[in-house]
């Protein structure tokens, strides 16, 4: 489903260029779901980025479900992570003014893909039917992650992006929220690749990929 | 709760069409547009959460568009009736033949001139009162009336079948426009009677005749004006005859189509129109920028919303266009609001810039409120227009939002800190050249493009002062929380500008307006004074009586002196002139308001050598005391000296006058038509009502001289109060914009005063210290504005007005009117700090422990 | 110009009564409004030269003058010079200077074969722009004069004119004309009782077809020296038509040996209509020609400003062993006046060939 070839990627700095990625190669399949590992600065979160179109690599080649990203401008990169890509966020960053509901249909009605069936399903699968009328800031971190996560469901995208999506939780609330995606995107088929730094966690995945020194080890 | 009450998971107004659940594979919708209007709906859920700013916005933007479009109603309305003056049947909008040395002809002269080939027509034209009220009465010979004078104009009244039949023959009909008949209360078919009691043809309603005037059949004007036989001129048609001479031995002068009346109208009230312009245009600024802070906070708060929109797959294009949409349906609802209120600003000030057009100028303006569909659209075009260029930079900035990065306020601020330098550079340049335009005092244009300059360079250089002053306090402050609020407060300075620009702006203008106003009220009062020096005040209305009226008033003890005058209308370089002829009285001499006259001058007035020139006049032909002046008169030109030149305020004419009985020698015919009494103050009544008793003179053609400063002050009076609503209201935009920028400014607070929570002032200290912080800004901000306020005072007196007018005042300043403003913006700025600083007393600790926590 | 005269010409509905324009204007309701003027009576007798002046307290008044001429170059042309007389109000009514109670209405025209020009002048009576005189004879309107230019020579009939001079102008056109003759006058109809219709409207009708003239004409250009024949038509009533009678046609013509016929069809909205005329013999004896002796019929029709109007008739009148075919000089002489109509010059062949004016309204 994700296929990623010789990725590379440099920052300028007024000491020069900071190589972040130096040909970076991974592949996630269908209903799997991996751990992407690392130190704090190792990259994890700028390949995550460049998988989502939201920053663009300076060579290598990111292939989404048979879509390459290279060459792609900014509308086409919109319409890949309106269709292809779910993404869930140490932030939540869910829409304050929206309820939880809509929040929760927030990406899929962009995509033209509502099912308010598969939305509530979803919900219960959360454990925030209860919570769909409530906004954002009347509800816990944890709960707001739920909602984060079905958001990046509801919309069925073939391949799921998540960034840290324990950074503020609690330990306990993190292993229900690992298992809860981990669990969605083998129900729905889809592609997992989930960025954290903690091992414990990245062992209730599939599989764990580990990257140091802009490569995978 | 149940899954099945999932309708309440939607935003307003998205619907969500129900689908069988359960399949696996994602479903495509042909909805694309269904996803942007989405968008746009979660854009729009924004604003459920914050009515307050929603209503700030609308009401920015709408008093803006109703501020603009109320004062173009006006001048739109003032336009229309111009130009239906112009339609209508004038009289002057063509060649015509008049007598060379002014004064009426003989109608006997139409035909030998007509059979000579001079395809002329006659007309009669006078003024007449009914009511106490003043109408144009205008006498046409309909069957030679050339086409192009505006005939079809007297046509609506027509209609009906024996029209042309009833308009000549007895009893005839007077055209009269639906307004005038409104004023006049009657309606078609009464039949009014003038003050001195002369019956009007029965009236009929003319849908295309100016307000303001009348048109009967020649004959009727002529009996009602009492000048029978009588034709104030000729108008010329297409064809010329025989040389003039060979027709008739009075000496003819052809008048070009003087650039009308109408145009004459359009320049003379111009001024006025520049004014409610600029007043007009200085509103929608005013309101621009409470709409740039409105939605420059709306696009702060929204950012993480733009972030996560983008993430989900919206692209920079279509969210911008979603905001786009956004603004534009706000605008537009905004926009018809505001073109509603200011239809009814434009309603409720109509009467007062129709009194003021008739009172200053004569010119008439209907006084029903007549607005086209061009004038709504062009309300709501400028509506949208001004919410596009106000949210210009929030739109772009939500264009090149990285999807990632949080953006960066320091850096924004330090940018708007070089930015404040940049603008004082700038500021200098305008105010410079504000000098330079007001130097050169070349025409109204130039008055008002220097006025602009002055404004916008002031505005624009107000950072910069108020930075340098709060650099100053923070350098004597000791205590540390006192360095901490200049220093902040200095901080605040960028984002809080424009509230601070627009206030300056409107308290400059006030202080300006006013001091203009109070100046001229001054100067008009006292100059009232000695104008009306006569107790009493009648008109004759014809020679007979005012030999009688002289006679009777001679034989009463309680007279002192009669001082009758006679005026006669003429033509001094192109220029309409009264030419009055006055009784060289010691009255005159003691109290009559003069602005310069050669020693000796009043004498050499008396003997008949030398006159004296209204201001206007002088300013106009270039004339000054010891200067010759040439008067046109039927005995031929009448050179005189210009002994004195007086102020005579509020005349679109030029003046000159002579003594009485060296103009009754060079205009043998006519008679006094003006005279005025002195007598003890306290016998005038019964000497009036014993005058109109015995001689039978019309009470109407009587006032005393207290009734008379009633009536010259109310006129100008209401010349103002257009103006003073205008400025009232403008005030009132500012602080609206004040509250709008400190809302947004409380957005960015809670982060910045966090801290200094932290550091143990309580809720209520910061508080206090937030409320202190605006007022010294405000109070700062006033400052400024008074000597701007004087500049600006200055440009309206010493270049405007004698530009638009002609006159110049003696320029006072009211010092009480300056605290009072400074207190009503310190009072403004206060209500518009209060809510921000309660909601900032009233944030629980706990979010202030948060905000302080994650510094967003 | 039309268009701002409207409701000039709204008020003057008396202008209904003009035979040029009458029926044009579809004028229907004549005889209730006559009342208050001076009634049409066989038993009057004309009088000159006092009737050469107004009678103002008839409704409608005119004096028409036609002439056909010919120029230095064998071209022939054409000139109308007319004025109106129209009272507002019946003469109880009063009225001096401004409020008196009458209009004059001047046409000119001149045609060629090539082109006609037109053009109209209104004036208020009682202050001097137009107006008619008796003695010496002179009618005007502005600088359109028709006038005697000196007294009629001893011995000639009382009613005959002494050289007259007839001038008028318009933007593109121009003329300026002596007429002269030493006849009188020609009554129509019976004594100058002229009867309109079978209801029994009628007129006071004399004519003056006598006078030889010459001068110049200058029809947009420059001047022309001219000479030919001119027709005067003089005519008032209070009620000339009636309320059925949709329009006319006129026809003057200089025959052979100084004879003179007039004729006229007065086309009704339905029937047939009314044709008559006189007979004029040199010595100004004239024989009315009763309806039914004379046939006048319509042989072809050209487009004129939007209509179709007859430009050529044929006349017959049997008893005088005439049979005539009349051909317009031009048929787009158009008067597109206020009250618009044809008028022009037309040339006769057949047993009595002549020259003469058409005029035709009301189609």
């Amino acid at each position: 489903m994700l296929t990623v070839r010789f990725l590379a990627k440099s920052y300028p700095t007024p000491q020069g260029p900071l190589e972040v990625l130096r040909g970076v190669d991974l592949d996630v399949a269908a209903g799997e779901c991996v751990a992407l590992t690392g130190e704090s600065g190792s990259g994890k979160s700028t390949l995550l980025h460049l998988i989502a179109g939201l920053d663009a690599a300076d060579a290598g080649e990111i292939t989404i479900g048979g879509t390459r990203l290279r060459g792609l401008d900014d509308r086409g990169r919109a319409r890949l992570r309106r269709d292809l890509i779910g993404l869930v966020f140490q932030q939540f960053n869910l829409i304050p003014s929206l309820r939880v509901g809509a929040n929760l249909a927030f990406q899929a009605r962009i995509a033209g893909r509502h099912d308010p069936d598969w939305e509530l399903r979803m919900a219960r699968r959360l454990g925030i039917e209860g919570l769909l009328g409530r906004y954002p800031d009347q509800i816990s971190g944890g709960q707001q992650q739920r909602v984060a996560i079905g958001r990046a469901l509801a919309a069925r995208p073939p391949l799921i992006l998540a960034d840290e999506p324990t950074g503020n939780l609690d330990e306990a609330t993190s292993e229900e929220v690992v298992a809860v995606i981990r669990d969605l995107v083998r129900e729905s088929g889809a592609a997992c690749l989930m960025v954290t730094h903690s091992t414990h966690l990245a062992g209730l995945l599939d599989r764990r990929l580990h990257l140091t020194a802009g490569r995978i080890a | 709760m149940t899954g099945r009450e999932a309708p309440r998971t939607g935003p307003p107004g998205a619907s969500s069409p129900r689908r069988p659940g359960g399949g696996t594979a994602p479903r495509r919708s042909p909805g694309r547009l269904a996803g942007w209007l989405w968008v746009l709906g979660v854009l729009l859920s924004h604003w459920r959460r914050r009515p307050g700013q929603l209503a700030t916005l609308l009401l920015g933007l709408a008093i803006a568009t109703a501020l603009w479009s109320g004062v173009e109603a006006l001048n739109e309305q003032a336009r229309a009736s111009y130009d239906r003056a112009a339609r209508a049947f004038q009289g002057a909008g063509m060649p015509a033949l008049v007598a060379a040395e002014g004064g009426d002809l003989d109608e006997a002269l139409f035909g030998p001139m007509r059979r000579a080939g001079w395809q002329v027509s006659p007309v009669i034209e006078g003024r007449i009162r009914i009511g106490g009220a003043p109408f144009r009465l205008i006498g046409i010979e309909p069957v030679s009336l050339p086409p192009e004078a505006g005939l079809s104009a007297l046509g609506g009244g027509e209609a009906r079948g024996q029209g042309f039949t009833d308009f000549v023959l007895p009893p005839g009909r007077t055209l009269a426009a639906p307004e005038t008949l409104q004023r006049l209360g009657l309606a078609e078919g009464a039949v009014v009677a003038t003050d001195d009691g002369r019956r009007l043809p029965p009236l009929a309603r003319s849908g295309e005749i100016a307000p303001g005037l009348l048109a009967t059949d020649i004959g009727f004007a002529q009996s009602v004006l009492g000048r029978e036989g009588r034709v104030s001129r000729f108008l010329l048609g297409e064809g010329e005859g025989a040389p003039l001479e060979g027709v008739t031995a009075t000496p003819l002068s052809r008048v070009a189509p003087e650039p009308g009346r109408a145009d004459d109208m359009q320049r003379l009230t111009e001024s006025f129109h520049l004014n409610l312009t600029a007043f007009g245009l200085l509103a929608f600024m005013v309101g621009l920028f409470i709409v740039h802070s409105a939605i420059g906070l709306a696009v702060e708060q929204r950012l993480a919303m733009f972030r996560t929109l983008r993430a989900c797959g919206v692209s920079a294009l279509g969210l911008t266009g979603a905001l786009l949409a956004e603004l534009m349906t706000l605008a537009a609802v905004a926009g018809l609001a505001g073109v509603a209120a200011g239809w009814l600003i434009a309603l409720a000030l109509l009467p007062d810039v129709a009194a003021t057009l008739r009172g200053l100028y004569g010119a008439e303006v209907s006084g029903v409120l007549a607005l086209g569909a061009v004038w709504w659209l062009s309300g709501l075009a400028i509506s949208l227009a001004g919410a596009l260029a106000a949210a210009a930079a929030g739109l772009l900035r939500v264009h090149r939002l990285p999807v990632l990065e949080s953006a960066a306020p320091r850096a924004w601020e330090a940018a708007s800190r070089r930015r404040i330098a940049r603008l004082g550079l700038a500021a200098l340049g305008l105010i410079a050249l504000a000098a330079a335009l007001a130097a050169s005092a070349e025409g109204l244009e130039t008055a008002f493009a220097a006025m602009g300059c002055l404004l916008l360079g002031a505005a624009l250089a107000l950072p910069a002062v108020i930075g340098r002053a709060l650099i100053a306090a923070e350098a004597v402050a000791r205590r540390p929380v006192v360095q901490w609020f200049w220093a902040d407060t200095r901080q605040q300075l960028p984002a809080l500008s424009l509230a601070l620009m627009a206030l300056l702006l409107a308290l400059g203008v006030n202080i300006g307006v006013g001091t203009m106003v109070g100046s001229f009220r001054t100067a008009f009062t006292g100059w009232l004074d000695g104008r009306l020096a006569a107790e009493a005040y009648v008109r004759p209305a014809s020679g007979a009586e005012a030999a009688r009226v002289i006679a009777w008033l001679a034989a009463r003890p309680e007279v002192t002196a009669v001082l009758p005058s006679r005026a006669e209308e003429t033509r001094i370089a192109g220029w309409p002139v009264e030419l009055q002829g006055f009784t060289p009285h010691a009255t005159y001499r003691e109290r009559w308001p003069t602005l310069a006259v050669v020693p000796g001058g009043w004498d050499a007035v008396a003997s008949g050598t030398a006159a004296l020139v209204s201001e206007q006049l002088a300013r106009r032909a270039g004339l000054r005391i010891g200067d010759a002046v040439s008067v046109p008169t039927p005995t031929g030109d009448w050179h005189l000296d210009v002994a004195g030149i007086y102020p005579d305020y509020g005349n679109p004419k030029g003046q000159v006058r002579v003594a009485l009985g060296a103009f009754e020698a060079r205009w043998p015919e006519g008679a006094p038509n003006s005279m005025g009494i002195r007598a003890d103050p306290a016998a005038v009544p019964a000497l009036l009502s014993a005058l109109a008793a015995e001689t039978g003179m019309e009470p109407a053609n009587m006032v005393d001289q207290a009734a008379l400063k009633r009536e010259s002050t109310a006129i100008f009076e209401r010349t103002f109060t257009v103006t003073a609503a205008l400025n009232t209201l403008t005030l009132g935009v500012a602080g609206v914009a004040l509250m709008a920028s400190l809302m947004t400014l409380a957005a960015h607070r809670l982060p910045q005063l966090a801290p200094l929570w932290a550091l143990g002032l309580t809720r209520r200290r910061l508080a206090l210290i937030e409320i202190l912080r605006i007022l010294a800004l405000a109070a700062l901000t006033a400052l400024v504005a008074i000597p701007l306020g004087l500049a600006v005072a200055w440009l309206l007196v010493a270049v405007v007005n004698v530009a638009a007018f002609g006159w110049r005042l003696p320029l006072h300043v009211f010092p009480a009117d300056w605290a009072a403003l400074a207190a009503l913006s310190l009072a403004a700025a206060l209500v518009a700090s209060l809510s921000p600083v309660l909601r900032l007393a009233r944030t629980p600790p706990a979010r202030l422990l948060r905000i302080f926590a994650d510094e967003r | 110009m039309n268009a701002d005269r409207r409701w000039l010409l709204k008020g003057l509905s008396a202008l209904a009564l003009i035979p040029a324009a009458a029926l044009a204007q579809g004028f229907a309701g004549l005889g209730a409004t006559a009342k208050g003027f001076a009634e049409v009576l066989p038993s009057t007798r004309l009088r000159f030269p006092a009737d050469h002046g107004p009678h103002p307290d008839f409704r409608i008044e005119w004096w028409y003058v036609t002439a056909v001429l010919t120029d230095e170059a064998g071209a022939e042309a054409g000139v109308q010079w007319t004025l109106f007389r129209i009272a507002l109000a019946p003469p109880d009514h009063g009225g001096a200077g401004w409020q008196t109670p009458q209009i004059w209405m001047g046409h000119a025209g001149l045609t060629t074969a090539t082109s006609h020009h037109h053009a109209q002048r209104y004036a208020r009576a009682g202050v001097g722009q137009a107006g008619v005189a008796a003695t010496p004879f002179a009618a005007f309107i502005d600088d359109w004069r028709l006038a005697e230019t000196a007294p009629r020579a001893p011995g000639t009939p009382a009613s005959a004119l002494g050289p007259v001079e007839m001038r008028a102008h318009g933007a593109d056109f121009a003329y300026e004309l002596a007429l002269a003759t030493y006849r009188g006058v020609a009554l129509q109809g019976v004594e100058g009782y002229s009867v309109k219709s079978e209801r029994g409207q009628a007129s006071h009708y004399y004519s003056q077809p006598f006078f030889a003239v010459t001068g110049w004409i200058a029809p947009g250009g420059a001047r022309r020296a001219v000479t030919g024949r001119a027709w005067m038509d003089r005519e008032w009533s209070s009620q000339p038509l009636d309320a059925d009678q949709a329009g006319w046609d006129w026809l003057s013509l200089h025959l052979p040996d100084e004879r003179k016929l007039m004729v006229y069809r007065l086309r009704a909205r339905a029937g047939a209509p009314y044709v008559t005329g006189n007979w004029i013999e040199p010595d100004g004896r004239s024989t009315r020609l009763d309806p039914g002796t004379i046939e006048v019929d319509p042989l072809a029709e050209a487009e004129v400003a939007g209509r179709s109007i007859p430009v050529r008739w044929r006349i017959a009148i049997p008893s005088r062993g005439l049979a005539i075919e009349t051909e317009a000089l031009n048929p787009q002489s158009w008067m597109a006046t206020d009250f618009a109509y044809w008028e022009g010059p037309v040339r006769a062949t057949g047993t009595h060939p002549g020259r003469g004016y058409l005029e035709m309204t009301g189609y």
